[in-house]
């Protein structure tokens, strides 16, 4: 199970901080996801109003989603595959174990799966004796040096290519010393020719999916790199981890929905491959399963439907939020402390393990509103960190010393007459303090302020005053 | 529209909490902009719009400033302010607040809809192409969060400042990124504030400009507080100021001369 660090937010930001690989490293996030998403939304003019589209086609699936998630079990099982719904992550551990258990396996290759992350799939499968391989090459470096994504599209985003080529010649001992791991597609290379070997072993191939498709049946992935093929092909059975609101109603629909992902995602018009698997082998298929396994998670989704948060089920992973957060390329992702980082994070983690838990993660933003005008599903994430803000302000589970500052500035502020009175006062005497210097470089009660930077003086009577002193 | 006896329309302006507070020669300029263009300017006791208490989740207090708001400033054609924060509260975020609330929603509807941020509505609204302003030297400008997102502020501001006599515009790489203030974040935050703050004075260095403008005294205070506690020389002004050509009160943080 990923462990929870959300709650040490703030240490984990400042560990952030000091850590100048990790820092080196996040100046990929801006530089190389915003430019190109841009163009890509220039070069189609009707971006925008497929997000529009995008996001009415996700309301209606959410709005009549038990309907499309019993279309979608029926058409699977015409297919001759299996649908199992976990309520939680452990009945979701306990269906795949299930699974392997059933099928004597010892092995299992995966494709890129965050559900797997949220539901803790690795460790639990190692503590049963069933070795887990990653096969996207990013989540194969992280799986090496036992982390755990740190986006939710580029998992290996923290490390550096040194950092890997480093961990390549640790872990792949028997290969040449001398070897050129300089370049980016030789280590995909390297890690390519190791992994031919474990997707030929694999008893169970393990995929996540980007799109359910009720009308047939069908679970989508869109990779770079084509292991997810390889991943769901050879082994014995393909076993989909899902979340319930991952439905789309039909092909058209995901045909649609594609044009805004890959777009918002790394800028390209389509994802390298995009593999629709509709069942197990077939007769007369030349290859594929024998069995084909959906798993439909919902870990407190259906408890958003009807809330202030529905809308974040509308989400399609694309990343756009975190690539244009500035805390996000701050801090980086481990920061957030669970599974799913940034702006989307910020939203999502609180519903998933509770809001006592993940409380700082809808605060630590300064609402400058780029993640809403990225997302291509049009999901207004600032308004639901807002929300959030509320719940714990209702719940009493921010600071005090932050629920009282605002209380007592709100006192007065409610109060014109008595506001003018004060502010009168205390700006008088601050300005006479500061206005000399024209700054503080502290001040009481300020030291989150001045800390880091001056507090600019005040100039003295307040407007109010100076501008009746005008009318008079 | 009611109208005045000069004909022009009946402005409120709406200070904001902190322009009463801290620098009170931003609310000047903004009324000499405002009647330079015709308009009688008034300002009703106001105190804050009430985002402070609005974005750390405290509704019950956040409406009950707003109400005050809304009722002071129902007698003007206009709400004004020199902050795109404060007036996208008005204008955006008002009528959510008092959604489904019978007494208020529709007040809060009409505040919401006359209430703009001072240069877009010099701008789009009373159609001012050009002001009398003089300033020497560079200037670069960054786009407050609110006013480009939420009130797409962005060519208006520049497009006046092209005609300031003397001042030259020069663009960082990355006007459009948050400078670190968020209002009750950069104190909650302080240290991811301070990177973020420390990225935007890196930025503004690089144009080598004198000066750095904006709409938001929030942003401004926190962008200047950060040039000098790194030693910078680069001066910090409201647009405002610069517009109307008030630039004799010392910068921003700046010491008296
Ligand atoms: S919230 Fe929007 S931008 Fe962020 S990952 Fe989801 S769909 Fe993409």
């Amino acid at each position: 199970m990923v462990e929870i660090t959300s709650p040490r937010f703030k240490a984990n930001a400042r560990e952030a901080l000091a850590d100048k690989d990790l820092q080196r490293a996040l100046t990929k996030v801006p530089s190389g996801f915003i430019a190109k998403r841009a163009k890509a939304r220039e070069k189609l003019p009707e971006f925008d109003a497929l997000r529009d589209r995008a996001r009415d086609i996700k309301n209606h699936t959410l709005a009549h989603l038990d309907l499309y998630l019993e279309r979608f079990e029926a058409k699977v099982k015409e297919n001759g595959g299996h649908v199992h719904w976990a309520a939680d992550a452990a009945e979701a551990r306990e269906i795949v174990l299930k699974i392997c258990r059933d099928l004597d396996a010892r092995t299992v290759t995966k494709g890129k799966t965050m559900i797997s992350e949220e539901i803790g799939l690795n460790d639990y499968l190692e503590e049963q004796g069933i070795e887990p391989v990653e096969t996207d090459l990013g989540e194969y470096i992280i799986q090496l040096r036992k982390e755990h994504p740190s986006h939710i599209i580029a998992p290996a985003i923290h490390v550096n290519r040194d950092q890997v080529e480093a961990d390549f010649r640790r872990v792949h001992g028997h290969l040449p010393q001398d070897r050129d791991l300089t370049a980016p597609e030789t280590l995909l290379g390297e890690a390519r020719g190791i992994l031919r070997d474990r997707f030929l072993k694999a008893d169970v191939g393990i995929t996540g999916a980007n799109f359910l498709v009720a009308e047939t049946g069908t679970s989508i992935i869109v990779t770079n790199e084509g292991n997810g093929d390889l991943t769901q092909t050879l082994p014995k059975a393909h076993v989909v981890l899902a979340s319930i609101e991952k439905i789309t109603p039909t092909l058209q629909d995901v045909s649609q929905n594609l044009r805004v992902l890959a777009r918002s995602a790394t800028g390209q018009d389509m994802s390298v491959y995009t593999t629709f698997s509709t069942g197990p082998r077939r007769a007369d298929d030349p290859d594929g399963p024998g069995e084909y396994h959906v798993v439909l998670l919902d870990n407190g989704r259906s408890s958003m439907l009807g809330s202030e948060f529905e809308e974040m089920l509308r989400c399609i992973r694309c990343g756009a939020c975190m690539n244009h957060c500035p805390v996000y390329h701050t801090v980086g992702g481990h920061a957030y402390g669970w599974v799913y980082p940034g702006p989307m994070g910020a939203v999502l983690t609180p519903s998933l393990i509770g809001v006592d838990k993940a409380g700082h993660l809808p605060n630590a933003s300064t609402f400058c509103g780029r993640c809403e005008e990225v997302c291509p599903m049009r999901i207004p994430l600032p308004k639901m960190m807002r929300h959030w803000r509320e719940r714990e302000f209702e719940r009493h589970l921010q600071p005090a010393t932050q629920r009282w500052g605002i209380k007592g500035w709100a006192f007065f502020a409610r109060r014109p007459a008595l506001y003018r009175a004060a502010s009168g006062i205390a700006m008088r005497l601050l300005g006479a303090m500061g206005r000399k210097r024209g700054r503080f470089a502290s001040l009481p009660l300020a030291g989150g302020w001045t800390s880091h930077r001056d507090f600019p003086s005040p100039q003295g009577k307040t407007f109010q005053q100076q501008w009746a002193e005008r009318k008079r | 529209m009611t109208t005045t006896r000069s004909g022009g329309p009946r402005i409120g302006l709406f200070a904001t909490c902190l322009v009463d507070l801290i620098r009170p020669s931003i609310g000047f300029a903004a009324a000499k902009l405002l009647e330079d263009a015709g308009c009688t300017v008034e300002v009703p006791p106001q105190t804050c719009c009430g985002q402070p208490a609005y974005n750390s989740g405290d509704r019950a207090d956040a409406k009950a400033i707003a109400r005050r708001t809304i009722e002071a400033f129902e007698p003007y054609d206009h709400v004004v302010a020199p902050s795109g924060s404060c007036s996208a509260t008005m204008s955006k975020h008002y009528p959510e607040l008092f959604a489904g609330d019978p007494a208020w929603e529709g007040r809060a509807r009409a505040h919401a809809a006359k209430t703009h941020e001072l240069v877009s509505f010099l701008v789009d609204v009373l159609s001012v192409t050009a002001v009398s302003a003089q300033w020497e030297g560079s200037a670069t400008y960054h786009d407050s969060c609110s006013g480009l997102r939420e009130l797409k502020v962005h060519a208006q501001p520049r497009n006046l400042l092209g005609g300031v006599a003397g001042l030259e515009l020069r663009e960082m790489a990355h006007p459009e990124v948050c400078c670190g203030f968020g209002g009750t974040f950069c104190v909650k935050y302080p240290d991811i504030s301070n990177v973020m703050v420390g990225r935007k004075t890196d930025d503004i260095a690089a144009t080598e400009a004198d000066m750095v403008l904006a709409g938001d005294l929030g942003c401004l205070m926190n962008i200047a507080g950060k040039l000098k506690r790194e030693g910078r020389r680069t001066e910090a002004r409201h647009v405002a100021e610069v517009l109307a050509g008030m630039t004799d009160e010392p910068a921003i943080g700046e010491a008296e001369r």
